[in-house]
């Protein structure tokens, strides 16, 4: 318990990843909670890498979370644009109200 | 050591009561704050576990520059006073269920496949650790990631190109009815159509803007 180990981090990491995936499960509100839950998802996996690189003295790891975090910009960026450009043409980015496609 | 336990369990619950707020929270102005608290909390995790480097990085880039954009499409878009409740929507109540049961499963997975590495702890040697080498992290890191995994890099690179270049492309507008310099028009002018000389009768003077 005192001892903090690899199994720490790799419990927080679940932890977070599981609070991700119920985060885009159960929102209602708008479309961006659900792409800051999937923020909460990549931090998730960045933790599960850097403890690993760390634990077990490889630097692949942080190279690839220094990929991964690249990757989240890039999707956030990409993302926000169409949220915003969703919302000027239909005014509105509430998840239950956006049904164009009847999937 | 106990001070590393310390620091750990007070980050770890930080977080994850974070996250869960950023899931839960009304306002969603305030889930963007949550997500920052979130991933500051991380990056000091970050940086005790010794990738200081990550954890600059990750408060520069997610602190810095990804929830300061949530920040402002969120107050750009207006969307946080929609006072929703969060299990009164109307339609929600057949999707918790399947997410609870979906994100169970998926926690139960990870902590038998954590558990499963914990009870045979010789499949890796975990003893051999980065700290124990005198080159710093950041050290190490450019020395792998220049040479190794420059070609990754790169690509990566054009991962963020091509990204501004779609966000500005997909957000571009032409507005109608502004007033814009126009290069070509200035360039092409001739002298012919701007300046016209005239004979000047005294007394007379010239009639400008008939």
């Amino acid at each position: 318990m005192i001892e903090i180990g690899l199994g720490h981090y790799l419990t927080l990491g679940a932890v977070i990843f599981s609070i991700g995936v119920i985060g885009i499960f159960l929102n209602r509100k708008n479309i961006i909670v659900i792409l800051m839950s999937i923020e909460l998802i990549l931090l998730a996996v960045n933790i599960n890498l850097v403890a690993f690189s760390i634990f077990l003295g490889d630097l692949a790891g942080q190279v690839f979370t220094l990929f991964i975090l690249t990757v989240a910009a890039a999707e956030a960026a990409i993302g926000l644009a169409i949220i915003v450009v969703y919302f000027r043409n239909s005014g509105t980015i509430r998840v239950e109200e956006i049904d164009k496609l009847k999937g | 050591m106990i001070a590393h336990a310390i620091f750990f369990y007070t980050f770890s619950i930080i977080a994850v009561v974070s996250a869960i707020m950023v899931t839960t929270s009304k306002n969603t102005v305030h889930s963007v704050f949550f997500l920052i608290l979130d991933f500051i909390s991380i990056s000091c995790l970050f940086i005790m576990i010794g990738a200081e480097f990550l954890g600059m990085i990750m408060l520069i880039v997610y602190v810095g520059a990804v929830a300061v954009l949530f920040l402002f499409v969120v107050m750009m878009l207006n969307v946080a006073q929609q006072k929703n409740q969060w299990f009164a929507a109307k339609d929600s109540s057949k999707h918790i269920p399947i997410g609870l049961v979906i994100s169970t499963l998926i926690f139960v997975e990870i902590i038998i496949v954590i558990g499963g590495w914990k009870y045979k702890p010789d499949l890796f040697d975990v003893n051999n650790s980065l700290s124990q080498t005198s080159v710093s992290n950041t050290h190490s890191l450019g020395q792998v990631l220049y040479t190794e995994y420059i070609h990754v890099f790169q690509i990566s690179g054009m991962i963020l190109l091509v990204a501004m270049i779609g966000a500005i492309v997909l957000t571009f507008r032409q507005r109608s009815g502004v007033k814009r310099q126009s290069y070509i028009k200035q360039i092409s002018r001739e002298r012919a159509e701007g300046v016209e000389v005239l004979e000047v009768q005294s007394n007379k003077g010239v009639k400008i803007d008939d």
